[in-house]
């Protein structure tokens, strides 16, 4: 019996059925698309679409006749969409780190790539991005939350085909960005370019999953919400209404793959950094706490070290940081009291943040020696650092005159970069070495010394990105505004350009360790299932037995 | 105290959802809702005129080539970027623009005013490959835009759009668009006055990729290109405006 005859097996006949009407309705929308566009691009999207549909629908098909589930499901957690959550997540790591690589390169040697728009630097980057954002940490986080929620809840999912909508659902509309980019097909709007269908489709997606998780946690059976649930949540609340707010448009018409945003000049550059920076804020930062407070104490075996400091930094996350994406239109047309604004919450932020990556390194305390002898949970160790340093920056460069010298400059490549590889990344792959053995019922991961690997490749290839970029953006910002004695500027924009080479080499390589480093984290999760023994089951494993970390 | 109110909200899972919904609303709400109230978010600009059907082409292959990734259209208010680039960019400029373009990065240089700097020539041999015209860029070669002829059939389309939401586009432009798509790129052809009378007598018309007899994608993006920075003259009259001595005879 396979892996999908054995998931697909799960779901009883009915829903199967439901399932496989799903499937049909979502094909019959890409062929109508695909039919109403048949003179635009968007013909391509509509046979993505049917294809997507249509082949989940097939698998269906093929196994409709398998026997009813037996046993009572509800006293097992639903584990089948989370393996294929994290196996989808190291997938798409492995896709947007690669383009990454590809565009890090295309900026020190520009003749590599093809004949043809697709390969272009404006194509492929938003392919590393969105790869990268939502590929990669959004399946992650899709994952993680699945699991945690059922963990600190003691309760199964409250659904069958729903988690495999959601994330299969996610997929189609990462795919459908993606290509789309590849196509021409792109909003131009900033880690927001996936036009309206993708984007009402996401929403569609979007809700489904905030209704599962307020239905699982309904099913809890402890009183309390644990805190890595509030961060979850407030990730699929607040995501939901940026993406909304940010993507109203208009299309040319229902056969075009072409909108116009209903925001313009001036108020969508407002929107789209109110929604720029609060996907940093609730997308690559609340949703990644929620895995830190989960997987951090269970992996250290200690308590979250301040329930206070957890309430103080989830409240001021939530309501500062909504405040602060002006930030990025220092200077600009932008009126001065919306850039005073976005100026002192960002510095306000500061407080919440060091709250967090103050209550993460706390947690260890006591826990030391493990944090040295097990790369796992150092991995979320050096994850809370860096949250600590990126955040720290982030304030800085929100700061007027700091600004001016590092706006439109390499530098704010490096700090993104800083909170991407360095939290991001580092947080998801510590928790996933928590998670894999865990979930596919393994003793542990298959080597310890690969992951030991990683670890040190990851901490290099960061350290060599942001050191190159913190010298390339700070050289550059201070080309710009160099003046002779004579009082004229002292170099031509292309000085500055020609300064920045060997920084965009040196930027490549470090990508391209981070790269390597995921590539050995997969090979290293791939091993685990497949040759480690079999663990003796423990009671964690059970809804009923299972206890909250942290608590 | 707190630490109470706070332990019976984590008993319900609406309560709490609602309550970052409250929390998470403020800054939204007084940020971005004053700016479409208070009447100098935006300045004026009567002389400022919309788009036409080709450069509205090439603006949107601007937007499809992700231009945006590496380029800015936002001149800041400091010194040595208005000595770069020219005045410092105004709210006006990029109120038919949907979306802004206003970037977050230059890895290249700001083209806020690059309209009118260069000529068509320069723009068409720096875009088929860059390093033919500056041997240090690090900018991808575009040749591939002289080769796709422009699509114009929902041009229409487009300006019907842009209509609904609010650009001041007559039912006589939008008539005539793909017509005026042509006529802007193809100066001796019968297309080319309406151009002019329908965008006013400012509006370049000109072979922009060199050849006059096919409409390219490289003609609409050259022409775009072009009239960055032209739209209207605001810039230039308003820089030094608030710092002025109140008119006595007002």
């Amino acid at each position: 019996m396979n892996v999908t005859d054995r998931m697909i097996g799960q779901l009883t006949s009915g829903e199967r059925e439901a399932a496989l009407v799903i499937c049909g309705v979502t094909a019959l929308a890409g062929a109508a698309l695909g039919l109403v566009g048949r003179h635009d691009v968007v013909a391509w999207h509509g046979l993505l679409i049917l294809l997507f549909a249509g082949g989940f629908g097939f698998l269906l098909m093929t196994r409709i006749g398998l026997p009813e589930p037996t046993g009572d499901r509800g006293t097992s957690y639903y584990d089948d969409p989370i393996k294929a959550g994290i196996t989808l997540a190291m997938a798409w790591a492995v896709f947007g780190m690669f383009m990454g690589v590809w565009v890090a390169a295309q900026l020190a040697w520009p003749d590599l790539a093809f004949d043809g728009g697709w390969s272009t630097f404006g194509r492929l980057r938003p392919t590393h991005t969105t790869g990268v954002i939502f590929g990669f940490g959004g399946n992650a986080l899709i994952a993680t939350s699945f699991h945690v929620v059922q963990r600190t809840s003691r309760a199964r999912l409250a659904g069958q085909i729903s988690p495999w909508f959601v994330l299969l659902g996610y997929n189609l509309f990462c795919l459908l960005a993606v290509s789309g980019y590849l196509l021409g097909v792109t909003q131009s709007k900033e880690y927001a370019e996936a036009e309206w269908y993708a984007d009402l489709w996401l929403v569609i997606v979007w809700v489904t999953y905030f209704i599962l998780y307020l239905r699982t946690l309904a099913r809890r059976r402890e009183p309390h919400i644990y805190v890595a649930n509030w961060y979850f949540m407030a990730f699929i609340v607040v995501v939901a209404i940026l993406h909304i707010v940010n993507n109203l448009a208009l299309p040319v018409s229902w056969g075009h793959a072409k909108s116009y945003t209903i925001w313009p000049g001036v108020q969508d550059a407002m929107v789209q950094w109110w929604y720029g920076h609060n996907a940093v804020a609730f997308f690559l930062t609340a949703g990644f706490l929620g895995m830190l407070y989960y997987y951090l104490p269970v992996r250290a075996e200690r308590p979250i070290f301040s329930y206070r400091l957890s309430i103080l930094s989830f409240w001021g996350i939530t309501f500062f940081y909504m405040w602060a994406g002006s930030h990025h239109l220092h200077y600009t047309a932008l009126p001065h009291w919306v850039q005073t604004l976005g100026m002192t919450f960002s510095v306000m932020l500061l407080v919440p943040s060091w709250a967090s990556a103050g209550n993460a390194l706390l947690t260890l305390n006591g826990a030391w020696h493990r944090v040295r002898d097990d790369a796992t949970l150092r991995f979320m160790m050096a994850a809370a650092v860096f949250y600590g340093i990126s955040t720290f920056e982030g304030s800085f460069l929100a700061i007027r005159p700091v600004n001016a010298l590092s706006h439109y400059t390499d530098w704010t490549v490096g700090h993104v970069h800083a909170g991407a590889l360095g939290w991001v990344a580092l947080i998801t792959f510590g928790s996933f070495y928590t998670l894999v053995p865990r979930l596919w019922k393994r003793e542990r991961m298959y080597s310890a010394a690969l992951v030991e690997v990683h670890f040190w490749l990851s901490i290099a290839g960061t350290l060599i990105y942001v050191f190159a970029m913190w010298n390339s953006g700070i050289i550059q910002g201070l080309m710009w505004r160099t003046y002779t004695e004579d009082g004229a500027l002292a170099y031509s924009f292309v000085d500055s350009l020609v300064a920045m080479y060997p920084y965009y080499i040196a930027r490549a390589f470090g990508g391209l360790l981070f790269l390597i480093g995921a590539i050995v984290g997969c090979y290293n999760m791939w091993m685990t299932v497949r040759a480690v023994p079999e663990a003796t089951r423990r009671a964690a494993d059970e809804p009923v037995a299972a206890a909250v970390p942290g608590e | 105290m707190p630490e109470f109110f706070h332990r019976k909200l984590e008993r319900s899972a609406i309560g709490f959802v609602l309550a970052i919904i409250a929390a998470a609303s403020v800054g939204g709400i007084v940020e971005i809702a004053p700016l479409f109230t208070i009447d100098e978010t935006v300045e004026e600009a009567p002389d400022m005129r919309v788009y036409t059907p080709l450069e509205l082409a090439g603006r949107n292959i601007y937007v499809r080539e992700g231009c945006y990734a590496c380029h800015s259209q936002m001149i800041r208010t400091l010194r040595d970027e208005v000595e770069r680039y020219g005045p410092y960019s105004l709210a006006v400029e990029s109120q038919y623009d949907r979306p802004m373009l206003w970037g977050s990065k230059r890895t290249g240089p700001d083209l806020a005013r690059v309209g009118g700097k260069y000529s068509d020539f320069w723009h068409v041999a720096h875009l088929v490959n860059p390093r033919d015209v500056v041997p240090e860029s690090n900018m991808p070669s575009y040749a591939f835009l002289a080769r796709n002829r422009l699509r114009t059939d929902d041009l229409s389309g487009h300006l019907r759009a842009q209509q609904a939401l609010g650009v001041p586009y007559t039912d006589e432009m939008i008539e005539n668009a793909a017509r005026d798509a042509y006529g802007q790129a193809a100066p001796d052809s019968a297309a080319a006055p309406g151009v002019g009378e329908r965008y006013g007598p400012a509006t370049t018309v000109s072979a922009f990729d060199g050849v006059a007899t096919q409409l390219t994608e490289m003609d609409a993006l050259v022409a775009y290109l072009q009239v960055l920075g032209r739209l209207t003259d605001a810039a230039y009259r308003n820089t030094a405006a608030p710092e002025e001595a109140p008119d006595p005879a007002e």
